[in-house]
């Protein structure tokens, strides 16, 4: 795979490439979130026409605290390319990709649900595994393991 | 006022047709699905959060309760991410004995399925028809692991214990009667009037619609999706295997349906060859860190005996990175993305269960079928809740 291509197009919006074990993981500005993942979708070299994973990070105590890691794959190319984009604590929002892929609704409710993190324009942006009264967002590494109660 | 009328109700979560604890509100007008809702979380047991404070080797037993039918499948895609992690090559045997066992396990699985589906669609025997297999299969797993449901049987670095005799001869036993007893499931069910009435050109999904929304194994491969990790990106040793993708046309109940049918007689093709092939030598890898020595060398040996130690007190310590291996386990593509800090534990753990993404499709294929529909495709979906919640 060619990360040269996005580093041309997108220049200073990707902040970080790293390969491990012939993964690659592009760090990117959340500004232009969407932009890369429409281009990764649309693009032949890429595409990356699934979504396979999406999740929240706690990086504590890492600043920006926050991030949510993406998991994209190209069927028909038979590779994976992993985006990072880190999100602030103190201002916990980024763009939802469900108008790019369908599928991230149901993984964005739950990043939403056990980070806290909110994503803008999300259809039905709600908790999903846990019920609609619980305080907290359990996947952050101060809540307790044992839980609160 | 409008002459019809949407009843909401609810299906689940205390339902036998919902396969578990999920609850569907269902928007109906008349016997028609308006509308379907799945409500998911009530297995949710934290898993993910567990594992952030466990040894990588305590999570094997956790991987074994996501997909509790097809653990065989959850263990393999765990210690196969966390090989890569540590970079670990497994010795050709181990690898072998691995895609044996995850096909007894995909064929478990199907059976599991064919069965309760049947039986929620009115057809009683194929049940007894199925369970009477699967439960050879789980006698296989409890004679090599000491458990049917919960083997938690494979270790880094390859398996728990080298298999035995009984274990090729029974293996060897049950595929081979096996393809018979597809052709009697089939003999009950291909041709039947009523199955095909229940099944045909019920719960379609496009294949455009499978892509934009995730879902992966059967299901996409019943859309015409020739989308197989274990063809795609191969791992232990599938590379070495001759077999077919079974695909559907349509992408209706009754093509996923010929599809894990097809699948099934795959998987014995596999078995067999891996049988044929089976290489001696070591069953997992001898003196890696992150391999436990064998227990008759603890008594005897003072380094063996500081390395079982170390391994139980503080654990393995990969190097600070993250990984993505995903394997194509019964349901579908089932990947576990882990983020390690360079400790002991994983700092993050991540599920990619299939029946997570492939439950967000049924909204989809219930709309403006009928209420006896609806139950035919959660069957079809084959969801484990267990995976869909963790």
């Amino acid at each position: 795979m060619d990360t040269q291509v996005l580093t041309d197009t997108f220049g200073g919006e990707i902040l970080e490439v790293t390969l491990f074990r012939d993964e690659v993981t592009l760090t990117v500005s959340p500004k232009a979130l969407l932009a890369i993942c429409r281009f990764l979708k649309e693009d032949d070299r890429f595409d990356c026409v699934m979504l396979s994973d999406l999740c929240g990070l706690d990086r504590y105590p890492a600043i920006p605290r926050f991030a949510v890691v993406y998991n994209l794959y190209s069927p028909s190319l038979a590779h994976r390319l992993r985006l990072k984009a880190l999100v602030d604590e103190e201002n916990l929002r980024i763009d939802s990709v469900t108008g790019i892929w369908k599928g991230a609704d149901w993984l964005e409710r739950e990043c939403y649900d056990l980070y806290g993190i909110r994503f803008n324009n999300h259809p039905d942006l709600k908790r999903i595994l846990l019920p609609d009264t619980f305080e907290g967002h359990p996947l952050r590494k101060d809540f307790p393991l044992q839980g609160r109660e | 006022m409008n002459d019809s009328q949407v009843l909401t109700i609810n299906l689940g979560p205390q339902h036998p047709s919902t396969h578990g604890v999920l609850r569907v509100l269902l928007d109906l007008d008349g016997e028609t699905v308006v509308d379907a809702r799945p409500d998911v979380g009530f297995l949710h047991r934290g898993i993910e959060k567990i594992a952030e404070n466990r040894l990588y080797h305590q999570i094997i037993p956790l991987t074994d309760r996501l997909d509790y039918l097809a653990a065989m499948s959850n263990n393999l895609a765990y210690v196969l991410t966390v090989e890569k992690l540590f970079d670990l090559e497994v010795p050709r045997r181990a690898r072998y004995v691995r895609v044996i066992l995850a096909e007894l396990q995909r064929i478990a699985s199907h059976l599991f399925w064919l069965g309760t589906h049947a039986h929620d669609l009115g057809a009683m025997s194929p049940m007894f028809y199925a369970l009477r297999e699967r439960e050879e299969i789980m006698d296989i797993f409890d004679a090599v692991a000491g458990s049917r449901l919960t083997p938690s049987y494979l270790r880094f670095g390859g398996l728990y214990a080298d298999i035995d005799g009984g274990f090729v001869r029974n293996t060897t036993r049950f595929v081979s009667q096996f393809g018979n007893r597809v052709d009697e499931y089939e003999e009950l069910l291909t041709e039947n009037p009523i199955w095909k009435s229940r099944t045909k050109g019920v719960g379609i999904m496009s294949a455009e619609e499978c892509t934009a929304m995730g879902i992966s194994g059967p299901l996409a491969r019943g859309s015409g999706l020739a989308r197989d990790l274990r063809k795609s990106s191969p791992y232990s040793s599938y590379e070495e295997f001759q077999f077919e993708i079974p695909l559907g046309f349509q992408g209706d109940v009754y093509d996923r349906y010929m599809v894990r049918i097809g699948e099934m007689r795959q998987s014995v093709e596999i078995i067999v060859q891996a049988l044929e092939g089976l290489p001696e030598g070591p069953h997992s890898v001898v003196d890696a860190p992150t391999t436990f020595p064998e227990k008759k060398n603890l008594t005897t040996n003072l380094g063996h005996l500081i390395r079982h130690f170390n391994l139980v007190v503080e654990g393995v310590r990969p190097p600070a990175a993250e990984v993505y291996h995903a394997v194509e386990s019964p349901r579908g593509e089932l990947g576990f993305y882990i983020v390690s800090d360079g400790t002991g534990t994983p700092s993050r753990l991540k599920v990619r269960a299939p029946s997570f993404a492939n439950l967000q499709g049924l909204a989809h294929m219930c709309r403006g079928r009928l209420l006896s529909d609806a139950v035919a495709i959660i069957g079809m979906i084959d969801i484990v809740l267990a995976e869909v919640d963790r």
